[in-house]
Order: structure tokens, then C-alpha cells, then sequence
């Protein structure tokens, strides 16, 4: 069976000028909310120690902000975490001379004010320097790897196809960081990694299209670089669709089977696949266009005869 | 024409898909609850200890499955967890404080597989439950222990060699030499060059000193030096805890990465990780008046130290000995007056200096300094951990006779803490003290919720992409599941085959995004397949064309996938590493299983006779 029975080609290009203005708009809120509201960095960035704890009933969170209160711990963020009898812990940095014994410290504090058996479930403590080590190791992996991802495609595509590929990324990486600054979601280390993946996502689209774009170019004689890419874009939209779904159905089972602790991981590659796809649509081809790609860009230099073109698809 | 592959390559297919299966095979046995013993401090489990062990565990009437020596060690298993727990507790009694007893869980794999090195995938600390630490090395502490060792060293040639000097102090990152006349100079500068080659001689020619520093190479060693005996350290202290399969492993320029899976009580591990400890032996200061120097008129030469109860001591700065000369460290009881006391070995050189350092004060009160190194939380200027020494006197003594390489400390409050003591002492006196910069403890129900939560995750997100694939392509469909179902199977079998990788959670999310991504690939090839069709190619004709017009679109796209899962694996940590892995394992076994595997069904099924039509 199939969903889409594409007869004709689809003008894509056609709403480019909208699809540009819709993308900057997007991105222009971004980096806004970005600025504004910040990220809501996790504890893998700013340091300090986290403790989830497990109680035998449903926690009463007061009573626990009560007796974190009292035992000095005015900045402790207490919440509900995954199901009403686990509670998250969060404590900013100390000047304490053993930050580290901090969290079994907490566990007693919490066993003796509740005189509940708690269970600990999970202590995590970074010191402050780990946590800038990370910041700047994160924003350097990205930065690499878009450099890397860059110079193949350049190098196995066209510079027009690389830059058009390297922005439709720094697009999806943007409006993600956008998402998760605008709705305040943590921002931790499964999170970085869910947005490398994003970009290893997008850019495998892109250059699915990228790939028909340029055997389009070399099989279609005639008709304008705007009608080539319309009709790879048409030729490719049934695959795009349906990976995207695939894809799509994963990550619902991972961010509704998967539990709390990769809900933001789930969720920043759900929102980055959702715009990945249209950016593979949108923003690669039409920077390309842009940047004037052309027949001549990619036709090899040595002219095939007639009916040589089959071989011609293999590397 | 038709669509086939020659046998060796159907029958490679098949050889590598019964290949990935066997290594897959040991993770569906689970595990045995057991118990591991080893010796502490070198002592060798030998096969008598294994007859004492197995008595032992006949004599209390503890059930077991099997107990054999391996590597060293003793492993016995158990069919449930309480004989586990009795075994261990009465061990322990048994055994003595000689040997390490730990829980541990270890694979049922089937003999058959195991001797064919068939292991199940090692899993991460937020699926085994268990402590990670992430330690700092202090190696400003470091460096300033190698300027006080050159100083020392230039002072003893000095004085060896007969040349009287004015002073020899520290001075920047080096040291300063300064003598009486040209002569001293031109002599001492001689035998100073030949102490060590990575002393460095700057030139200073209107002096009568000598500016000497480390060379590049020798500050260089020295910190390798620091962080590779804080790893050693740290051996001894985890091995002290009775861990079963410990990690302690080198992080960068000065980290140490401890991963101690299963220990639930995190608050002792972590006192005896993060504490370093030394022992510095000091006259006491008799000739001049404790009050006064209290009240801060501290004579020149002396320090005041206070003990465990908060009195002041008043000590000579002058140590006689210092905690690097020892060996060896026991507690146990005084023999004549029932005392907790800790027994203390010194090196060859130790034992000369105490001695030397006794000899003219039988008769006197000398003080044993414990020096505790505490990160203080704060940091220096350029961003380094800052240390805190806590210096406590916890025994003062008369000294009997004159001390040699062994010798007793007591004054400990109770046997608890003389052990504690020991412990510390005999784990060694550190170069430079350590911090731990980062923890994550995750607890043992949590890690097994983990385990539940990542299977489901991949169960459901599996099922959802079959029963598309089906639903979508039909038969072709039902290939590309077949491919799937390899796929993952391939993805176990090659995690368990690589010694290093580690499954986390975020490893089980990395499989879970592979089962999405994997159909791509045969996407791809049956669209296009349909294009073919579509455009009036025979069926033949537009398998054969559909398979080769999708490979290098495929090839490309994976490629740069892999590009992004790399760089997460190099720069990642923990975690991360375990995504970065499971992807790109997951994505190399993915083109394997959807484009050569499937061709080889599709052929098998399509290829081989003429069609008029086909359904996909």
C-alpha cells in the first residue's frame, strides 16, 4: 500500500520565500528566548548534588522542603520525580568542606524527619570545574562535528550542498536549544547527546534529497535547478515521510516506556526529527538554490555517452 | 535477467547471523547471586583456602551451586540471595580480616559459551546500580612536594660532601643555593649538576648562589608520578572495600575515574576514597612554655598542634619522620596493656631516620601527627582545587628505646578507629592529596527499573516499526523485519564481543533510535524498487536497479551519522560513551543486515524465477 500517490511534482521551491520567513522567524525566537529565559542548565553543567529518593508512601513534599529547610538547605529544589513516592533533590554548590558526603547526609536528614524508611535511589554530586569542563568539552563536540560533517559532504557532494546541509543543522540545533530554553526544560548531558543525534538525523535526510538533487541534475537535460529540485524533493518526499515516522514511533515508545530519566533526551529528538524533516525539505534545498547550484556544478567533468548513466550512480 | 546471490555470499549472510546469535546467547541466562573472596595485601587465595571455605560453608549449613579458584580468586555461587548474604556474614567471621569477601553477581552463562569467550554485555552503573567517582589530583601539592624533596636532597649532598652553605630555600618554582665564596660555588655546582639530569642550572654569575629548577621532562614526571601513585592508592583502598569488579582508571591530565558497582554504602566508601592520610612523628617541645605559644608566641622552630580532645600540643617542626617511608600498617591490641594499637612498618630509609632520629631522645614525648588532606570546596585562582590540611595529634608517646622499621602507635579510642587508622596508613602516604570532584550513585532497585524501562522502550518502539513495516510494504515488508530482528541480535552479539563496551540507559536509547533508523535503509531500496516499477522496468530489472541506485545514498547518509556518534564517543563521557556505542555499532550492523542481508532473502524469494508483477 502506499500513503502517498504523488502523480505530479509538487512545487516546493514555490513557497520557499514563505518557508524562509517562517524559519528566520523561529530562529529569531530562539535566540531570543535563549537570551531571555537562558537554558535551564542541568546539574551535569553548573555542579552541585542532586539525590532522588524513594518513600514507601506518596511523598509529602512540604513536610521534605520543611525538614530541608530546617537542616540548612534553604535553596533545595524538592519535586516529584517519575511517580508520587519518588522525590528529586537539587542543592546548589557548597563552600562545605565535603560536598561529597553531602547527599548521604541529606538521606539521613530525610530518614530521621520523616521517620519513614527512605530508599536512595540516586546521588549525584559535580563539582563546580567538572561542570565548565563540560560546558566547554559539549560546545566543542558540536562544533567538531559539524565541522567534520561539513567537510565531507563537501567533499563528496558540492561546497553549495555542504553549506546548505551545515545550515539546515545549525537550524534544527537551534530551534531545539529554543524549545527546551522556552519551555525550561533541564538541559543535561542525554540532552546534548539527543541533539548530536538530531544533527546525525537531519543531515542522513538531507542528503537523501541532496544525493536525488544531484543524480537529477545529471539524468534530467532539460528544466530549471527550481524544477530539478522539485522533483527530487517529490521523488524523496514518500521515504522522508516514512523513516520520519518510524523514527517517530520510537521515540514515542522510548520518551512513554522509557521512564523520567530520558524524557528530555526523548523529547529534544522528537521536536529535532520533526524539524530535521522540514528542514531537509526546506532549508538545504533552498539555500542551495540560493547560493545558484546548477546543472554544471554537477556534472562530472568528463561527458558520458548516451545510456551510461546507470553506472554513473555508484561512487 | 535474475537476481542471485552466489552461495558464499548467502551462506556468509547466514555464518555471521549464527555468529552474532551465539555471542548474543549469555545475555538471556541472567545471573547467580555469588560471593568472590581474595586476599588482601598480596596474600595469594590458594586451594587450601578454598577447603576452608568450603567447610566453613558445610559447617553452617549454607547451600551453594558451585565454588572453584579462579584468577586468584574464589567464586562461589548461590541459587538464591539469602544463602548469598548467610554465606558472606559467616564467611567474614570465619576468614578473618585477611581476605576480601564480596556480594557479587556473576553470569549463568552455560559452560559451552563461556569457553568459547561468549560473555554478556557488560552493563553501566545506572543499570547494576553502584558508585561512580570522579577524583581530582592536587597537583599544586604535588609540585611543591618535589621542591621540598630538592631542597632536602641538596642539603644532605651538601652537607655530605663537606661544603658549608648560607642557605638553601625555595625560591619561585625552584630552589635557591646560596654559599660563602666563588670556591663552594664552583664545587657545589659540580656535585649539585650530578644529582638528578632534570635539575636545570640557570645561570647567575654576580651571585654566590645557584638558581636551580625542574626541566620541562622532569615536571612532566612528576605529575605522571602524582597521578599514577594516586591510582595505585586507590587500588589498595578499593580493594580494601571488598568490591567485586572494581574500575580505577586515568581521566585526562589529572583525573581518576573509580567506578565501584554494587557498593550500597557510599558514605564509607567514600570517606576512605576521599580522605588522605599521612603520619608525620614530631619531638615534643619541652623547652618552652605551652601557654604562651597558645596565646600566639609561638617560639621559632615549634608549631602547636592540638589532639583529639582539643589540647594543644606543642611540637618541633623538624619532623623525624614523614608518612612516605611506610610500608605497612595493622591494628590490633598493645600486648601488655590491652590497648587498640596500630602496628607500623618502615622502609630501609625510614627505619635509619627514626632511628637516627630517636637516638638522642630516649626518655622524651614524641607526637604522631596525622595529617588529613580535606578539598575545602574553595578553588585557587586558576581554577585548581583548593586543599586543606588538618593536622591532629593523636598519640604522644614516651620513647622506650631507641625506634627501628617496626614500631606501635597507640592512643586510638577504640579498635574501630585503630583499623580505620590502619587502613588509611597502610593505602600510603599520598604525593598529593585527592578530591572527589564528582559522584553518581545510583541505587540497586533503581538500576534494575533501569534495565525494565530501556527493555520495554525497545520492545514497544520494535513492535510499533514491525507492525508498520508490515502493514506499509507487506511481504517486503516482513524482510525488512527480519533484517530488524537480525540487526538487533547483531548489536548484542558485537556489545558483548567488545571487552569495553558498557550498555547504559542512554545506550538502550541509542538501540531504541537504531530500530527506527535501520528501516530507513530499506526504505530507500523499496521506494525506489517502486520507481523502477513505476517507470515500466521489469520486476528483475527494478530489484537489481533499486538495490544499487539506494546503496550509495545509504552509504552517505550512515556515513555521517557515524560521524556525529564518534566525535559523542570521543568527547563523552559515562553514559554518553554508552549511547555514542550503541549507535554506531547499531548503525554499521544496520547497513549490514538491510542491505546485504535483505538482498540475500529478496533474491532467495524474487530473484530467482521470472515475474510479470510484484506486490510491494
Amino acid at each position: 500500500m502506499q500513503i502517498l500517490k504523488i502523480k505530479d511534482t509538487w512545487a516546493f521551491m514555490s513557497y520557499r520565500k514563505p518557508a524562509v520567513i517562517f524559519s528566520l522567524v523561529l530562529i529569531i525566537a530562539s535566540i531570543v528566548s535563549l537570551s531571555v529565559n537562558k537554558l535551564n542548565w542541568g546539574l551535569d553543567f553548573t555542579g552541585g548534588t542532586l539525590i532522588e529518593v524513594g518513600f514507601e508512601q506518596p511523598a509529602n513534599l512540604s513536610e521534605i522542603r520543611r525538614i530541608m529547610e530546617q537542616g540548612g538547605h534553604e535553596d533545595a529544589i524538592v519535586q516529584l520525580f517519575g511517580s508520587a513516592n519518588d522525590v528529586l533533590i537539587r542543592l546548589g554548590q557548597r563552600d562545605n568542606v565535603k560536598a561529597e558526603m553531602l547527599g548521604n547526609e541529606i538521606l539521613t536528614m530525610l530518614k530521621q524527619g520523616t521517620s519513614q524508611d527512605v530508599e536512595m535511589r540516586r546521588i549525584e554530586f559535580v563539582g563546580a570545574n567538572v561542570g565548565d569542563e563540560l560546558t566547554e568539552q559539549g560546545g566543542l563536540a558540536m562544533l567538531t562535528a559539524l565541522i567534520c560533517i561539513l567537510v565531507y559532504v563537501a567533499f563528496r557532494f558540492e561546497w553549495r550542498f555542504a553549506l546548505g546541509s551545515v545550515t539546515a543543522l545549525a537550524h534544527d540545533v537551534i530551534l531545539t536549544l529554543g524549545l527546551f530554553s522556552f519551555l525550561q526544560l533541564e538541559f543535561d548531558l542525554t540532552v546534548l547527546a539527543a541533539i548530536l543525534a538530531v544533527i546525525g538525523y537531519s543531515l542522513n535526510d538531507t542528503i537523501v534529497v541532496s544525493d536525488r538533487i544531484r543524480e537529477n541534475f545529471r539524468k534530467i537535460r532539460k528544466g530549471t535547478p527550481e524544477e530539478v529540485i522539485n522533483i527530487s524533493l517529490t521523488q524523496t518526499l514518500s521515504r522522508t515521510m516514512i523513516t520520519s515516522l518510524t523514527t517517530f514511533l520510537v521515540l514515542l515508545a522510548l520518551f512513554f516506556k522509557g521512564g523520567a530519566l530520558i524524557h528530555g533526551f526523548a523529547t529534544a529528538l522528537l521536536f529535532g526529527i520533526f524539524v530535521g524533516t522540514y528542514s531537509s525539505i526546506y532549508v538545504a534545498s533552498t539555500v542551495a538554490l540560493a547560493l545558484g547550484i546548477s546543472k554544471e556544478d554537477l556534472i562530472p567533468e568528463v561527458i558520458e555517452k548516451e545510456g551510461a548513466d546507470q553506472e554513473e550512480l555508484m561512487p | 535477467m535474475l537476481n542471485k546471490y552466489p552461495l558464499w555470499k548467502s551462506l556468509m549472510v547466514v555464518f555471521i547471523l549464527i555468529f552474532g546469535a551465539i555471542y548474543a546467547l549469555p545475555n538471556i541466562y541472567g545471573e547467580d547471586p555469588a560471593v568472590q573472596i581474595s586476599g588482601k595485601r598480596g596474600l595469594d587465595v590458594t586451594a587450601s583456602t578454598l577447603d576452608a571455605v568450603k567447610q566453613q560453608l558445610d559447617g553452617a549449613n549454607i547451600g551453594y551451586r558451585s565454588a572453584a579458584l579462579e584468577n586468584g580468586q574464589i567464586l562461589i555461587r548461590f541459587s538464591n540471595y539469602e544463602n548469598q548474604q548467610n554465606a558472606r556474614d559467616s564467611l567474614v567471621k570465619g576468614l578473618g580480616d585477611e581476605y576480601s569477601v564480596a556480594l557479587n553477581l556473576t553470569p549463568a552463562t552455560p559452560e559451552w559459551l563461556a569457553n568459547i569467550g561468549a560473555v554478556p554485555m557488560k552493563l553501566g552503573l545506572d543499570l547494576s546500580g553502584g558508585v561512580h567517582f570522579l577524583m581530582e589530583v592536587d597537583m599544586k601539592t604535588a609540585m611543591e612536594r618535589a621542591q621540598t624533596n630538592m631542597i632536602d636532597t641538596f642539603r644532605a649532598k651538601l652537607r655530605e660532601e663537606k661544603i658549608r652553605y648560607k642557605r638553601v630555600s625555595e625560591s619561585g618554582t625552584g630552589v635557591e643555593v646560596v654559599l660563602r665564596n666563588i670556591d663552594d660555588l664552583e664545587q657545589a655546582e659540580s656535585i649539585l649538576k650530578r644529582v638528578d639530569p632534570g635539575y636545570v642550572f640557570v645561570d647567575n654569575e654576580d651571585k654566590l648562589s645557584l638558581k636551580v629548577t625542574m626541566s620541562e621532562q622532569k615536571i612532566k614526571e612528576t605529575r605522571e608520578n602524582a597521578i599514577s601513585q594516586n591510582i595505585t592508592i586507590i587500588r589498595n583502598r578499593v580493594n580494601e572495600l571488598g568490591v567485586a569488579e572494581p574500575l580505577v582508571q586515568r581521566q585526562g591530565q589529572k583525573h581518576i575515574v573509580v567506578e565501584l558497582p554494587g557498593v550500597q554504602d557510599t558514605a564509607k566508601a567514600k570517606e576512605i576514597l576521599g580522605a588522605t592520610a599521612t603520619l608525620s612523628f614530631h619531638m615534643v617541645d619541652q623547652e618552652n612554655d605551652l601557654m604562651s605559644a597558645v596565646n600566639g608566641r609561638v617560639p621559632p622552630g615549634s608549631f602547636v598542634v592540638y589532639d583529639q580532645d582539643n589540647r594543644p600540643v606543642l611540637l618541633k617542626k623538624r619532623s623525624i619522620l614523614q608518612g612516605e617511608h611506610i610500608v605497612g600498617a595493622n591494628s590490633g591490641r598493645d600486648q601488655q596493656t590491652q590497648q587498640p594499637a596500630v602496628y607500623v612498618d618502615l622502609d630501609a630509609a625510614g627505619g635509619d631516620k627514626m632511628s637516627r632520629g630517636t637516638k638522642g631522645n630516649v626518655g622524651k614525648p614524641m607526637a604522631t601527627v596525622f595529617i588529613e588532606s580535606v578539598a575545602t570546596g574553595e578553588k585557587n585562582p586558576d581554577g585548581s582545587l583548593k586543599f586543606d590540611k588538618q593536622l591532629e595529634v593523636i598519640s604522644v608517646a614516651t620513647i622506650q628505646s631507641r625506634l627501628g622499621r617496626s614500631f606501635q602507635i597507640t592512643g586510638q579510642p577504640n579498635p574501630a578507629a585503630a583499623h580505620n587508622l590502619a587502613l588509611l596508613l597502610r593505602a600510603g602516604a599520598l604525593i598529593a592529596p585527592i578530591a572527589i570532584v564528582e559522584e553518581r550513585t545510583v541505587g540497586p532497585s533503581l538500576g534494575a527499573e533501569n534495565v525494565q524501562l530501556g527493555l520495554q522502550a525497545i520492545l514497544w518502539g520494535f513492535a510499533l516499526v514491525l507492525a508498520f513495516m508490515m502493514f506499509y510494504y507487506r511481504k517486503f515488508g516482513v524482510v525488512a523485519n527480519l533484517a530488524l530482528a537480525a540487526n538487533l541480535i547483531l548489536i548484542v552479539g558485537v556489545m558483548s564481543l567488545i571487552p569495553g563496551a558498557t550498555l547504559t540507559l542512554p545506550g538502550m536509547a541509542g538501540i531504541v533510535l537504531t530500530v527506527g533508523m535501520a528501516v530507513d535503509a530499506n526504505v530507500l531500496i523499496f521506494e525506489r524498487i517502486r520507481e523502477e516499477l513505476r517507470e515500466g522496468k521489469s520486476v528483475q530489472q527494478s530489484i537489481h536497479h533499486g538495490y544499487d541506485a539506494a546503496f550509495s545514498t545509504i552509504f552517505d547518509a550512515n556515513i555521517t551519522t557515524l560521524i556525529a556518534a564518534i566525535i559523542l564517543f570521543a568527547v563523552g563521557t559515562g553514559p554518553i560513551k554508552g549511547f555514542a556505542v550503541t549507535l554506531s555499532i547499531g548503525i554499521i550492523t544496520s547497513m549490514f543486515t538491510s542491505i546485504i542481508g535483505t538482498r540475500a532473502v529478496v533474491n532467495a524469494i524474487w530473484g530467482g524465477k521470472k515475474l510479470d508483477k510484484l506486490s510491494i
